[in-house]
């Protein structure tokens, strides 16, 4: 059981990472990646985001959507779901952490609409987790993939902001290029998982 | 076909309904009250947070406003006047006055008349430059050329000519983030109704400031015998006006024999947003 879960976080954070494999989220990634403080702070929004709109979700769709044979429903229920929750979030985080909502500022109305977390509440559908707790596993898993590829790539761009490039790639041209070496990068991890716990 | 469209209907707008209910109930409990007077305060500062009110930012200077820990209106120089008095009649004091300020750079040692000792290919800042022996500059002192100051302006008032920084002074408001964005601290805020600056600030004997650099100050005592107010000394081989004691008549400028003296009109955006007051 515990072996599962950790198989389920491994494989959603390296062998499946939302922003280097499956190109889900690219918005913030090249957005908010300038600086580590930024993107670590992006992270953990969005890991936090994904975990809660996981945990709203998955019980509605197999408590309510599927007893009723509504699943052609899922896209918008969920876009309202996490829309509110958002929300929701942001109301409670003005109120009582005033310090951490004004330094998320822009970036938590902003992962309301993110691919990413419409993604990982989809994908717990689509990959058929029949545990609450599979699917938790597995948005946690996402979450912390995407904080993993927003800290290296804010690595690589302070790297690439002291480099000169030709004149030609300066600016998201060099970016694109470099995320795109580092998305290579990732599919090393492919295949690696399911024989490093066998 | 009913059947098949009303438990879809009733879902979706039981949901939203459900996440409505909560999102009213939830703001309705938990609205923070801002500070009103806070917030109107900080309508009136331009929103540069460049610190020159020694505050952290916009923020931080409204907020010590609205708290009455801060009694000073003027301490906003980007805001200038017109600020001041925003804030005054909204605090219900009376109008202090702003001392207008430029950013002034000192140092004329451009291409044509600094000498080189090497040519850095590195990292394009002056922060970066400066740790490799100084810059490729034989003057240690001087500018850097590579635009710090001019990256950081949040005015457009800093352009770069002949490998030295130039203030655009209709456009500075004097906030001073270039002044402390320059590696070898070569740009300072001086009064915008002052004319006279010296630019250089190398602090060598005048024979060795010779061999670098045929604009920068030797040290002649000239300008500080031909001022009449005595506002310029010379300390540690360099001239200094005092702008306290400068009555702007532009004699200095006219003896000195390396041309280190500027003297020519600053007069910041202030003067040009609203006309003398």
């Amino acid at each position: 059981m515990i072996r599962d879960l950790i198989v389920i976080i491994f494989t959603a954070m390296l062998v499946n990472n939302y922003v280097l494999v499956k190109f889900l989220g690219i918005c913030p990634f090249l957005g908010v990646s300038k600086k580590l403080h930024s993107a670590v702070g992006m992270g953990l929004a969005v890991t936090f985001v994904m975990l809660l709109a996981t945990a709203a979700t998955w019980p509605i769709h197999t408590y309510l959507l599927t007893k009723f044979h509504l699943e052609y429903l899922q896209t918008i229920v969920f876009i309202l779901i996490i829309a509110a929750l958002v929300q929701l979030v942001e109301i409670i985080l003005k109120r009582y952490l005033p310090a951490l909502h004004r330094s998320l500022g822009i970036y938590l109305p902003l992962i309301t609409t993110n691919c990413a977390v419409l993604g990982v509440a989809k994908n717990n559908i689509t990959e058929g987790y029949e545990l609450f707790i599979e699917a938790m596993a597995n948005a946690l898993g996402c979450g912390l993939g995407f904080l993993l590829a927003m800290v290296l790539f804010a690595g690589v761009r302070m790297r690439i902001e002291t480099a000169k490039p030709p004149k030609c790639f300066e600016g998201m041209p060099i970016t694109l290029i470099s995320a795109s070496i580092v998305a290579l990068a990732f599919y090393g991890f492919a295949g690696v998982i399911d024989n490093m716990f066998m | 076909m009913l059947e098949a469209i009303l438990p879809a209907v009733a879902c979706v707008a039981g949901i939203g309904l459900l996440c409505a209910v909560v999102l009213v109930v939830a703001a309705k409990l938990m609205s923070v009250r801002e500070n009103a007077l806070e917030k109107k305060l900080r309508e009136c500062l331009p929103g540069v947070n460049c610190g020159a009110c020694g505050y952290t930012g916009c923020d931080g200077y409204a907020k010590a406003l609205a708290d009455k820990t801060e009694k000073k209106t003027n301490l906003c120089i980007p805001g200038a006047d017109a600020v001041s008095e925003q804030i005054s009649e909204i605090l219900g004091v009376t109008f202090q006055n702003t001392v207008e300020q430029v950013a002034a750079v000192h140092c004329c040692g451009d291409c044509e008349h600094a000498v080189q000792k090497a040519d850095y290919s590195g990292v394009q800042t002056c922060s970066g430059a400066k740790m490799l022996y100084g810059g490729q500059q034989a003057c240690t002192y001087g500018c850097l050329g590579k635009g710090d100051c001019a990256a950081i302006c949040p005015y457009d008032a800093i352009y770069m000519d002949k490998g030295i920084a130039h203030i655009y002074t209709p456009k500075c408001v004097g906030c001073g983030l270039c002044v402390k964005t320059c590696p070898n601290q070569i740009i300072t805020l001086i009064p915008d109704v002052k004319r006279e600056v010296i630019a250089c600030s190398n602090k060598e004997k005048g024979a060795v400031v010779r061999k670098k650099c045929t604009n920068g100050c030797i040290a002649c005592h000239k300008c500080e015998k031909e001022c009449p107010t005595g506002a310029i000394t010379v300390e540690e081989n360099l001239a200094r006006i005092d702008y306290d004691k400068c009555i702007d008549c532009g004699k200095c400028a006219q003896v000195c024999p390396v041309g280190c003296i500027l003297s020519e009109d600053r007069y910041g955006r202030h003067r040009f947003a609203e006309p003398q007051r």
